[in-house]
C-alpha cells in the first residue's frame, strides 16, 4: 500500500476536516469493496450482472477522472417516479462510482438502508488494481503520478455530505434528466453511452422505474433553453452546481437556482437566469466594487460566477468541494454563453 | 316504558359523549393559556441560552471590533457581533519572524497568518451582510463541517470551529437563536486575503 503515502492533508491543512460530530456514517460499513455486493463472489474485478452501469448525460467535473458507475435494486423493488424530480429509491439500494486515472484510484458507495436512511463511503485501490479497502472517514491526499499535478484528494465523509443531501435526493446522477435518452451533444465531456448502459426507456422496461409520467418517455426530458449552448451550459450548471445551488435546499437563501428538472419545460431556465443575470453577488472579488454580480450579459470578465469556476484558491474557487484543477472546456462552455448568448435581465423580462 | 327507558338513556350516553367530545375537542382556555406561557418560558430559556454560550464561547472576543475605552481596548458594543468593519483599511501585515507567525489587527476582527488574512464575519442577522437570510440548518452545518455555509468555501484560523463543532444541536440552535435577535448592523465584511506568494529572494 506504498501509493497510499499521505501527502500534506490539504492546501491550508483545514480542508479535510474531521468528519462532523453525530454523523458516524461509517458504523458497520464493509471494509473492503469487495464486500459491498459490487463483485461476483469471488472477484474484485468482475462485476455481478445485476449491477446495471449507466452514464448521466451531464457528468459532474472530477479533474479529469475516468468514470464507471453502476445501480443495484433489490429483487423486485423499483423506483419510484411518481415525483420526476425526487425519485424515490426503496430500500436495498446501491450506487458504485469508480474514479481512476489510468487505474482505478477510489470507488464511491452510496446506499439506502432498511430504515431508509442513506450512507455514504469510499474505497481505496491498491496500486496493482487487486483490492480496495474503506478510506478514513477524515479523507485523505495521495500522491498520484497520472493524477493532474501529481495529487488526487480523496474526500471526507463530511464533504461527500455537503453535496449528496444539498440535493432533494442524495443520488445525483440517476435522475429522469440525466438519463434522459435525449441526450446533449454539446456537453463537456460527455460519455459515449455503451450497449449496455441503462437509461430512463431500459429502467423502465424492466420494470425498475415505476409511475413515470407516461409522457415523459414519449418526449423525454430536455432542458428546454433558448440556444444549444444555453441548454449545455444550463446543464452544466445544474451538474456541477445545482446540488447545492437550487431552491429547495439548505443553499435556498441564497437564491441561486440552478438545478433544472425534467418537468420544468421552459420554467427552469428562467429561473436560472434570474437568479444569476443582474444579480448582486455575495462574494466580491478582490479590487471589485460594491456591484459585483454574478453575471453579467455581454461580459464573462466581469461575472463573479466565471471568476470562480476559473479559480482553485480554496478561498474563491466554485465548486468548493470535488476538485483541483480548473475544468477548462467548462469554463469556456460558460464563458462563451455569457459572452455570446445571454441577454440582460432587462431584455429577458421583455 | 322500556323504549322510554333507553331512550332517556340513549340521550343522556349521547350528551355524556358531546360533552366529552367537547372538552377534548376544545382545550379549557385556562390549559391554553398554561400551553402558551409554557412555550413562552421555553422561548426565553433558549434566548437566554443563547445569549450565555455567546458570551462565554468568547464570539465578541473577534466578532466584535475593539475600541481604545478609558480603561483600555474594549468591545464597541455599539457595533456588537457585525465582524470586521468594512471601512477599515488594512495595509499588509508584518512578516512573520522566529516563532511569530500571526499578527492581529487592533479591532481583533483582522487576523494574518499562514493561511493568509481572515476577517471576522457579521454574525448580526442583516440580510444583506449578516445571518439573515441564514436557517437553523446552515448555521448548524456551517459550525460541525468548518465550511460556509456548510458547503461552501474553509473557514480561516482562528475560528475554533474544531471545538465548537462539539456543541450540542440544542446548544447550537440557542445560539443561532440568539444570534437571529440581536440588532441588524449593516456591514460587508471583505473576502479573506490568500497567503503572500513567496518572495523571489528565498522566501
Amino acid at each position: 500500500m506504498s501509493f497510499l503515502r499521505l501527502a500534506a492533508a490539504s492546501l491550508l491543512g483545514l480542508v479535510l476536516a474531521a468528519p462532523s460530530a453525530g454523523r458516524d456514517h461509517a458504523a458497520a460499513l464493509p471494509e473492503r469493496l469487495r464486500d459491498t455486493g459490487l463483485f461476483v463472489a469471488g472477484s474484485t474485478t468482475a462485476v455481478r450482472p445485476e449491477n446495471l452501469p449507466y452514464s448521466p448525460q451531464y457528468p459532474l467535473w472530477s479533474d479529469g477522472a475516468t468514470k464507471c458507475r453502476w445501480l443495484y435494486l433489490p429483487p423486485g423493488a423499483a423506483i419510484d417516479a411518481s415525483q420526476p424530480d425526487a425519485w424515490e429509491f426503496p430500500p436495498g439500494t446501491r450506487l458504485w462510482k469508480e474514479f481512476g486515472h489510468k487505474r482505478p484510484v477510489e470507488t464511491r458507495y452510496i446506499e439506502r438502508r432498511a430504515d431508509g436512511s442513506w450512507r455514504f463511503a469510499t474505497y481505496l485501490w491498491n496500486a496493482a488494481g487487486t483490492d480496495a479497502v474503506l478510506a478514513p472517514p477524515g479523507g485523505v491526499v495521495l500522491t498520484l503520478e497520472d493524477a493532474p499535478g501529481g495529487r488526487y484528494v480523496i474526500p471526507s465523509q463530511a464533504d461527500c455530505l455537503a453535496c449528496h443531501e444539498g440535493a432533494a435526493v442524495p443520488v445525483l446522477g440517476v435522475s429522469a434528466l440525466q438519463l434522459s435518452p435525449d441526450r446533449d451533444p454539446l456537453v463537456p465531456h460527455a460519455e459515449p453511452v455503451r450497449a449496455e448502459d441503462v437509461d430512463l426507456r431500459g429502467l423502465v422496461a424492466r420494470a425498475l422505474v415505476r409511475n413515470l409520467p407516461p409522457a415523459m418517455l414519449e418526449r423525454p426530458p430536455r432542458i428546454a433553453a433558448a440556444s444549444p449552448t444555453a441548454r449545455a451550459a444550463l446543464g452544466y450548471l445544474h451538474a456541477n452546481c445545482g446540488h447545492c445551488h437550487n431552491d429547495a435546499g439548505p443553499l435556498a437563501p441564497l437564491e441561486l437556482a440552478l438545478a433544472q428538472g425534467a418537468v420544468d419545460g421552459a420554467d427552469g431556465p428562467a429561473k436560472a437566469l434570474r437568479s444569476l443575470i443582474g444579480q448582486s453577488s455575495r462574494y466580491r472579488p478582490q479590487g471589485a466594487d460594491a456591484g459585483a454580480q454574478r453575471v453579467v450579459a455581454g461580459r464573462h470578465d466581469a461575472s463573479v460566477l466565471a471568476v470562480r469556476m476559473r479559480s482553485r484558491n480554496p478561498l474563491v474557487q466554485m465548486p468548493p468541494l470535488g476538485t483541483q484543477i480548473v475544468d477548462g472546456e467548462g469554463v469556456a462552455l460558460i464563458e462563451r454563453w455569457i459572452r455570446q448568448y445571454l441577454q440582460t435581465r432587462k431584455e429577458l423580462a421583455e | 316504558m322500556t323504549r322510554s327507558f333507553f331512550a332517556k338513556t340513549s340521550r343522556a350516553v349521547s350528551l355524556v359523549a358531546v360533552s366529552l367530545l367537547a372538552l377534548t375537542a376544545a382545550p379549557r382556555p385556562a390549559a391554553a393559556a398554561d400551553d402558551a406561557a409554557k412555550r413562552a418560558t421555553a422561548a426565553a430559556e433558549k434566548l437566554a441560552r443563547g445569549k450565555y454560550l455567546v458570551t462565554v464561547a468568547g464570539c465578541n472576543d473577534c466578532h466584535t471590533p475593539f475600541k481604545d475605552g478609558p480603561n483600555g481596548p474594549e468591545p464597541d458594543m455599539s457595533r456588537m457581533l457585525s465582524g470586521h468593519p468594512q471601512d477599515m483599511v488594512v495595509p499588509p501585515a508584518p512578516k512573520p519572524q522566529g516563532p511569530w507567525i500571526a499578527s492581529v489587527a487592533a479591532t481583533n476582527t483582522a487576523w494574518s497568518g499562514p493561511w493568509g488574512v481572515s476577517f471576522t464575519a457579521n454574525l448580526t442577522p442583516d440580510r444583506e451582510t449578516g445571518l439573515g437570510k441564514w436557517n437553523l440548518r446552515t448555521f448548524i452545518d456551517t459550525i460541525r463541517t468548518g465550511r460556509r455555509m456548510g458547503r461552501g468555501r474553509p473557514i480561516l484560523p482562528p475560528m475554533p470551529y474544531p471545538m465548537y463543532k462539539h456543541f450540542t444541536d440544542a446548544d447550537l440552535e440557542a445560539i443561532f437563536t440568539y444570534l437571529q435577535s440581536i440588532p441588524p448592523l449593516k456591514n460587508k465584511v471583505p473576502e479573506p486575503l490568500p497567503p503572500a506568494a513567496p518572495s523571489a529572494q528565498g522566501g
